[in-house]
């Protein structure tokens, strides 16, 4: 049974309905770089409302305080973003992520005085015990919230439940499988999802990258092995080949019957003419974004690791095997940084800028 | 003469204190007080003559000879016992993340007279980091700092998993108050990787402008006056200067890693080891100072 503070309960024994949500201006935010104005998130906010989306994310890509050196600086603070979409979206509810050790919970208290009603904590899907600071307060301030298990292709499905069980004792509603490397196969997915199903009494989440091209298969899998949050955003905007694209999802689940509430002509119009025109590029599975998903890493990890091979000379697809390798984890993306130096010095390549 | 020095806690970090003790030339070790009778670390103290108490704080107290404590135990313990130290005389290291006192890192130049009774070690990320900002800051303006230090999961205590913000705040504060940053940021991630990822450390910082042979003569320097007390301490990248991102002003990036010396802890763990080798340094530096005396 759901606990209480989900809107997505339904009468006692139902199955609760399928809750979609957007992630275009928080994992989009690593598309672009961080770089989005007030007034673009006002208008892509306004469009989700208008397609009667029921939760949508806005945060750094990062999550909140996400904002540096090692990520990218914002162009406006995480807390304008917040307020710009708050504003716009009088009928949505908008979340919030937070990544401790990146964020603290001073920010989330900050983002709950704008507005923001549901929290979404996220830790490698291995370090759960670091969440339920955060969970707590966020429950306590009223907020709905979801534990974020990062990474998750890194985990076999019963440890990833054992984590997942740490964060709804610390009492999160929903517990996310996290496919942040778009690295899942789709039985592995349904695997995941089915095993945290098993294991838990809250909800349970899908969170998908689209950089093997699976982002859609691998939801639909999720929802067929119980999910029920299940992640996208417009246009596929987001980290690597980016997410599961929000508009395909919602046509496919309203072919299949399922009534998610999203108006999906909506959906489309708010991809085509709100998110299509701010694209920096098209959101494709090219050669550096198809690596990631086949080297099981970071899809954030895309755009620093372009950006380090033109620095040291290098190629991209060779620092991101080589981050693989070496396991790393979401964050450490000033390994890419290590690699990409290493890289050059081994092959006597420029060392600098 | 040595200086009578006593630990409180005698968990991991204890036990690791009191081999780095023992070896210490300047520094007597009086005592190692526990709580836990079954603790191994007390075992361990009995095996190799140490004296040890399961009273605590109260033991501690009863020995006049103490001088110096290391406080090895919890924040919230140490909260507690950092008032009857200071009633007692005695000089408090706290290795907790209490932060009753201001933070020390001792390979950063400090006046003789200017030592608190209460000395906090900070955090592993601040006795990293902060140095190499203060090294910086020798040859540039350091507008801002930020850290990133990267642990392996092995080695983060629920100490520090249940203090994450703690963490976070305490490393900032001790960039900017320590290390001389304008502004500071600190994240921390850990890493489950097997076999467990050494301790590394990424320093960003920007400046208006640098020599960057300066910086680079710096930050060597630095290196060097650490790895006296912590061998393991070794720079991967050397100090890169790029344009800022925005275009004003330098970026430079500074990665490094910690191994440890394998007393107690083991080797990868650096950073536990750079805390108690910081905090037997800084009891060095006081018996050297006469603090310990008075």
């Amino acid at each position: 049974m759901p606990q209480d503070g989900t809107q997505a309960a339904g009468a006692a024994g139902q199955q609760p309905r399928i809750t979609l949500v957007d992630v275009s201006l928080r994992d989009g935010s690593h598309a672009v770089g961080h770089q989005f104005t007030s007034d673009q998130v006002a208008r892509v906010a306004a469009a989700l409302d208008r397609a009667r989306v029921p939760v949508f994310e806005v945060s750094h890509g990062d999550g909140l305080g996400g904002s540096s050196l090692q990520y990218g600086f914002s162009r406006e603070p995480d807390m304008e973003w917040l307020r710009a979409a708050v504003q716009n979206a009088p009928n949505t509810r908008v979340s919030v992520l937070l990544l401790p050790g990146i964020g603290t919970r001073r920010e989330l208290r900050q983002a709950v005085e704008l507005g923001a009603t549901v929290a979404r904590i996220a830790t490698h899907c291995t370090e759960a015990d670091i969440a339920p600071q955060h969970i707590a307060l966020a429950r306590e301030m009223g907020m709905t919230v979801c534990g974020f298990l990062m990474m998750a292709h890194m985990l076999p499905p019963a440890e990833l439940a054992r984590q997942a069980r740490i964060m709804e004792d610390a009492g999160a509603h929903v517990v996310y499988v996290v496919d942040s490397a778009g690295a899942l196969l789709v039985e592995e997915a349904r695997e995941r999802v089915q095993a945290l199903r098993d294991a838990l009494q809250c909800e349970v989440g899908f969170h998908g990258h689209n950089n093997l091209g699976l982002g859609v298969a691998n939801t639909i899998a999720a929802l067929e092995a119980g999910a029920t949050w299940l992640d996208g955003s417009l246009c596929g905007l987001g980290a690597g080949a980016g997410n599961t694209q929000l508009e395909v999802l919602a046509a496919v689940l309203d072919r299949m019957g399922i009534d998610t509430g999203v108006d999906v002509y909506g959906a489309m119009d708010a991809a085509e003419e709100v998110v299509k025109p701010i694209l920096p590029r098209p959101i494709v599975i090219d050669r550096d974004a198809l690596v990631i998903g086949y080297a099981g890493v970071y899809s954030s990890f895309l755009l620093h690791a372009r950006r380090a091979a033109e620095r040291f000379g290098v190629e991209a697809r060779d620092i991101l095997m080589e981050l693989g390798r070496r396991r790393t984890v979401g964050g450490q993306e000033d390994q890419i940084i290590q690699v990409a130096y290493e890289l050059a010095q081994r092959s006597g390549a420029r060392t600098g800028p | 003469m040595a200086v009578g020095v006593g630990i409180l806690g005698s968990g991991n970090i204890g036990t690791d204190l009191m081999y780095k003790v023992l070896r210490n030339p300047h520094l007597h070790l009086r005592m190692l007080a526990g709580i836990d009778p079954a603790s191994e670390g007390l075992a361990r103290a009995r095996a190799l003559g140490v004296p040890t108490s399961t009273a605590g704080i109260d033991a501690i107290l009863a020995d006049p000879e103490i001088r110096i404590v290391f406080d090895a135990t919890s924040a919230h313990a140490h909260l507690k016992h950092a008032p009857l130290l200071k009633e007692a005389g005695k000089l408090a290291i706290d290795l907790t993340p209490a932060s009753v006192g201001p933070p020390v890192v001792p390979a950063i130049p400090r006046p003789e007279d200017a030592w608190p009774d209460n000395i906090s070690m900070a955090t592993c990320g601040a006795q990293a980091t902060v140095p190499i900002v203060y090294a910086i800051g020798r040859a540039a303006a350091v507008d801002y700092a930020e850290i990133v230090a990267t642990i392996a999961s092995k080695s983060a205590g629920p100490g520090t998993r249940q203090n994450i913000d703690e963490f976070t705040v305490a490393t900032a504060r001790a960039l900017e108050r320590v290390g001389g940053a304008a502004r500071g940021k600190a994240i921390i991630i850990l890493n489950p990787a097997e076999p467990p990822i050494m301790m590394t450390n990424t320093i960003y910082a920007l400046v208006p402008s640098v020599d960057e042979k300066e910086l680079a003569g710096s930050v060597e320097a630095m290196v060097q006056e650490i790895q006296r007390y912590v061998p393991g301490y070794r720079l991967k990248v050397p100090p890169l200067v790029a344009d800022a991102p925005g275009g004003d002003g330098r970026l430079v990036t500074v990665m490094l890693e910690v191994e440890g010396a394998g007393d107690f802890l083991p080797r990868y763990a650096g950073n536990l080891d750079i805390m108690t080798a910081a905090a037997v340094r800084v009891a060095e530096q006081l018996a050297a100072s006469g603090r310990a005396a008075a």
